[in-house]
């Protein structure tokens, strides 16, 4: 249900956007002025949630510790997965933000009631596919850089270079594509049939799926079934870039559906589970160093508490740690 | 034989435990009902408790009543708490709003691998708290309530809160798995806090609570009945060693002060933990002390609220300041851990009146510790035996095969892996490794942390203990083990119910129990028991 719901409102967005341009003619709101519009929102959406995340206080410096302490000069400790230094936090989220780290730990628990055990093995289906999904993803932004810079950097036409290597298809096909989508794919199915995950997935964890799967299926029809107009795309892309939006004549409707569902999901950004990606590094069982019994962490808010002081505890008892010969400090 | 009852495990039968499925119910989570089964719930926390120590609305009410007698303004309450705590917190809001529910951390949680119910799930039991701030806080929650996970703040919520926030043991193994560490037990202790501000909580906690507040300790011992008890197992001692010795208690200008879980004193097989903590330092001839008003180093504030904890944790700064010492020493304890090493410092510091610790046996400073000034007992004695300052004999231990239970806290929160390993390893000579998934920062709950560890609780505690258990049992099979050891108070309770429930014939110990039994002593007799009073060697 929560799925249909999801996909409804894709196809939707998707219908919105080729009637307006199809029907009504609106090329140049779809391809002009909306993008700025969805830009603007997004910056700001985002800048707003960050900054009120970053000005809230840390009150205690809880690392989740996944390795050895720093103790004893002759016992090793973990320096990445429990770090006691700056270095070696920055290293830890490194690890946590470019390569998955903790998904990398994932274990499936099976549980096996004939034999009357539960056996853990490494489950790391999802973990390849977020970083199918995410690496794909970044370097796919990456190469449409081409679309609005002229000329093209190098460094993008080697990456645009690199990713369509076996160079098969015309235009080829990259690789980056294919890991983005399939990537996408399994965790949609993992959150269609494992009853779990369905179980938890609501319909906000859905839309952004099919919203992506749309944008990654408009660009890869445009590319590779409709074969669109480029340079066309390209001007309106540097007209965008140079505050002068303009209309290419002859540029296939899935274009503008493809800008259309981006803007949606700029704007969407901000107000949903995919600000994780800021999330993640103010963190603090992970962006802290474990060095709390080495230096003070201060927390703003501090408050004195009310306490059994000694001196009310030595009144409570006086007598009878008198009579046990416990030292006392009023006779 | 009489019929057994829902707080004793024979109660459970173990092909029922078994047989669960892991399939959601049919309906929505936030359309399915708690269920307060008897033997999965703690009885409330009696008003005497809570009055004592300032709680509002402290009341007699019962879990399976329909009317919990909640004050007129409850929601006002929640709300308000709920916001103030958000305000100031950083990790809260950041948990609050970026779990993307992928579901690594569903089966890593014990309660739910051992009980299959979907609000075991850490994504779940966070999404019971999230869902309500999304509905009364968020401009998209009120607008599109379900359809963005969103609802709104009823009695029905304050009692599924009050079931999942105490069927959490806030262990923390759902944290290692998380991509964004997204910490349950976090949002956990803030759903007990909100609870809290209503007059709820349950009994096996706040009682504790009050009794430390009061008299310095969880299990209410006074400070005379604390002499006797340690004068006590000195007898024992003495017996077995043929060694008289006179625990120091409340002495000003000690070097030392040791603190220890309450636990210690009352219950075995934590008493033999505590023997041994004496016959160690007796041997190193140590200028340390008890201290009555110091006399609990765990904090079940822990786990009411952050105030609370602080307020049970500052008696231990004072006390040291109060006789002089120049450094603190704690005993086994596992959360009493997760407070001395992440929060103490920061609540009741700076203890810039103690030295950093420095051991006046082999001179080692512990520059891990030079801010709290708080040395783990295990740090302090694999620096001893790593300096060749001890002497075992191991075979005294040789009817024991070991395995070791990394505690929650001090493996999630702290990352003390090595020390105690190294400790067991030179005191005895079977020593065997629990599956790599069921270890170290993978360690499995016992099912009975955060104050979950009563009888009344048992079907969950078994449950929740199954994943630990079962991982006992596997050494047990493969390698005929025999002792589980431990560095933790609560271990100690709840791990042998489990173990005798899931790998019968396992005995719980604690490490430094073990490190006397094969510690030589100076001027000793030839040993015949151990601390348990047991015969040691093959002359039975
Ligand atoms: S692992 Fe983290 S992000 Fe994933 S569902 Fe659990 S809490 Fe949410
Ligand atoms: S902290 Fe432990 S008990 Fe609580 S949800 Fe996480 S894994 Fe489960």
């Amino acid at each position: 249900m929560n799925a249909l719901y999801s996909l409804i409102a894709v196809l939707v967005l998707v219908a919105v956007a080729i009637l307006g341009v199809q029907a009504l003619g609106l090329q140049l709101f779809f391809g002009g002025i909306l993008p700025y519009f969805a830009f603007a929102v997004f910056l700001a959406g985002v800048v707003f949630r960050i900054q009120r995340w970053a000005r809230a206080p840390v009150p205690f410096r809880i690392p989740t510790t996944c390795g050895q302490q720093y103790s004893l000069p002759w016992i090793k400790s973990s320096y990445l997965d429990n770090p006691h230094t700056t270095t070696g936090v920055i290293g830890r989220m490194l690890l946590e933000i470019l390569f998955f780290r903790s998904l990398f730990r994932n274990t499936r628990a099976g549980v096996e009631p004939g034999l009357k055990r539960v056996v853990y093995s490494p489950s790391l289906w999802m973990w390849i596919a977020a970083l199918a999904f995410h690496w794909g993803m970044a370097i796919l932004l990456f190469r449409h850089l081409r679309f609005f810079l002229e000329p093209v950097p190098q460094v993008v036409s080697a990456v645009i270079w690199a990713d369509g290597f076996f160079q098969v298809g015309v235009p080829v096909f990259y690789i980056t594509t294919f890991a983005f989508l399939l990537g996408l794919f399994y965790l949609l199915l993992r959150r269609l049939f494992i009853p779990q995950i369905r179980y938890i997935s609501l319909p906000n964890d859905f839309f952004p799926l099919f919203l992506l799967l749309g944008i990654g299926t408009t660009g890869f029809l445009m590319r590779h079934v409709v074969k669109t107009d480029v340079v066309g795309i390209k001007e309106m892309m540097q007209g965008l870039v140079g505050f002068h939006p303009l209309v290419s004549e002859g540029v296939h409707y899935l274009f503008y559906t493809h800008i259309f569902l981006v803007c949606v999901l700029l704007v969407y950004i901000p107000f949903s589970k995919i600000m994780h990606m800021g999330g993640v590094f103010l963190s603090p069982t992970r962006n802290l160093a474990n060095n709390n019994r080495m230096k003070r962490h201060v927390n703003p808010w501090n408050y004195p508490v009310k306490v059994h002081t000694y001196p009310e505890y030595e009144d409570h008892f006086r007598n009878k740690m008198k009579e046990a010969g416990i030292p006392v400090e009023k006779d | 034989m009489a019929t057994p009852k829902p707080d004793q495990m024979e109660y459970y039968k173990h092909d029922d435990m078994w047989a669960v499925d892991f399939l959601p119910p049919s309906t929505g989570w936030m359309e399915t009902p708690v269920n307060f089964r008897p033997g999965s719930f703690i009885y409330p926390g009696k008003p005497k408790h809570l009055e004592y120590l300032g709680i509002p609305n402290p009341r007699e009410w019962e879990v399976t009543a329909d009317d919990w007698k909640l004050p007129d303004n409850w929601r006002e309450i929640v709300l308000k708490t709920l916001r103030n705590r958000l305000e100031r917190s950083r990790t809260l809001q950041v948990f609050m709003d970026v779990c993307v529910r992928c579901g690594a951390c569903a089966d890593k949680c014990h309660f739910f691998i051992g009980g299959g119910d979907p609000k075991n799930m850490p994504v779940l039991r966070a999404e019971l708290l999230r869902s309500v701030y999304r509905g009364e806080f968020t401009t998209a929650g009120r607008l599109l309530g379900n359809l963005v996970g969103a609802r709104k703040l009823t009695i029905d919520v304050i009692k599924e809160w009050f079931s999942y926030f105490f069927q959490c043991t806030e262990c923390r193994r759902c944290s290692v798995y998380c991509p964004y560490g997204i910490d349950t037990a976090e949002l956990t202790m803030l759903g007990r806090e909100l609870l809290l501000e209503l007059g709820i909580t349950v009994n096996w906690i706040i009682e504790p609570v009050s009794n430390c507040y009061r008299t310095g300790n969880h299990l209410g011992i006074l400070p005379h009945g604390l002499k006797d008890t340690l004068e006590f197992f000195a007898e024992d001692i003495e017996e077995i060693t043929g060694i008289a010795i006179e625990p120091p208690i409340n002495k000003k200008g000690a070097e030392i002060l040791f603190v220890t879980p309450s636990g210690d004193f009352l219950a075995d097989p934590g008493t033999f933990t505590c023997m041994g903590y004496m016959m160690l330092f007796h041997e190193l001839g140590l200028d340390y002390t008890w201290s009555t008003y110091a006399s609990e180093g765990g904090n079940f504030g822990l786990f009411t609220s952050a105030e609370m904890m602080k307020r049970l944790n500052a008696k231990i700064y004072a006390e040291a300041k109060r006789l002089g010492v120049k450094w603190i020493l704690g005993g086994e304890c596992g959360h009493m851990w997760r407070v001395l090493h992440q929060y103490m410092d920061t609540m009741n510091g700076p203890a810039d009146f103690l030295e950093v610790p420095r051991s006046p046996v082999t001179g080692t400073v512990f520059e891990n510790a030079r801010s709290t000034k708080m040395v783990h007992i295990t740090e302090f004695t694999a620096d001893l035996i790593q300096h060749g300052k001890l002497k075992f004999d191991p075979s005294r231990n040789d009817k024991l095969r070991v395995t070791f239970h990394d505690s929650c806290n001090p493996a999630r929160g702290m990352g003390l892996f090595e020390e105690p390993r190294q400790i067991i390893k030179s005191v005895c000579n079977n020593f065997f490794e629990m599956p790599e998934n069921t270890i170290r920062e993978q360690t499995f709950c016992c099912g009975g942390g955060a104050g979950l560890g009563t009888d009344e609780n048992m079907e969950m505690r078994l449950r929740g203990g199954l994943p630990r258990g079962n991982a006992v049992k596997y050494v047990q099979d493969k390698f005929d083990v025999n002792t589980l050891a431990c560095v933790c108070a609560i271990d100690r309770a709840t791990l042998q119910t489990v173990c005798d429930y899931w790998a019968p014939g396992v005995e719980v110990t604690g490490v430094h129990e073990m490190l006397a039994n094969a510690l030589v002593m100076k001027g000793e007799q030839k040993r015949t028991l151990n601390l348990r009073m047991e015969p040691i060697g093959d002359d039975e």
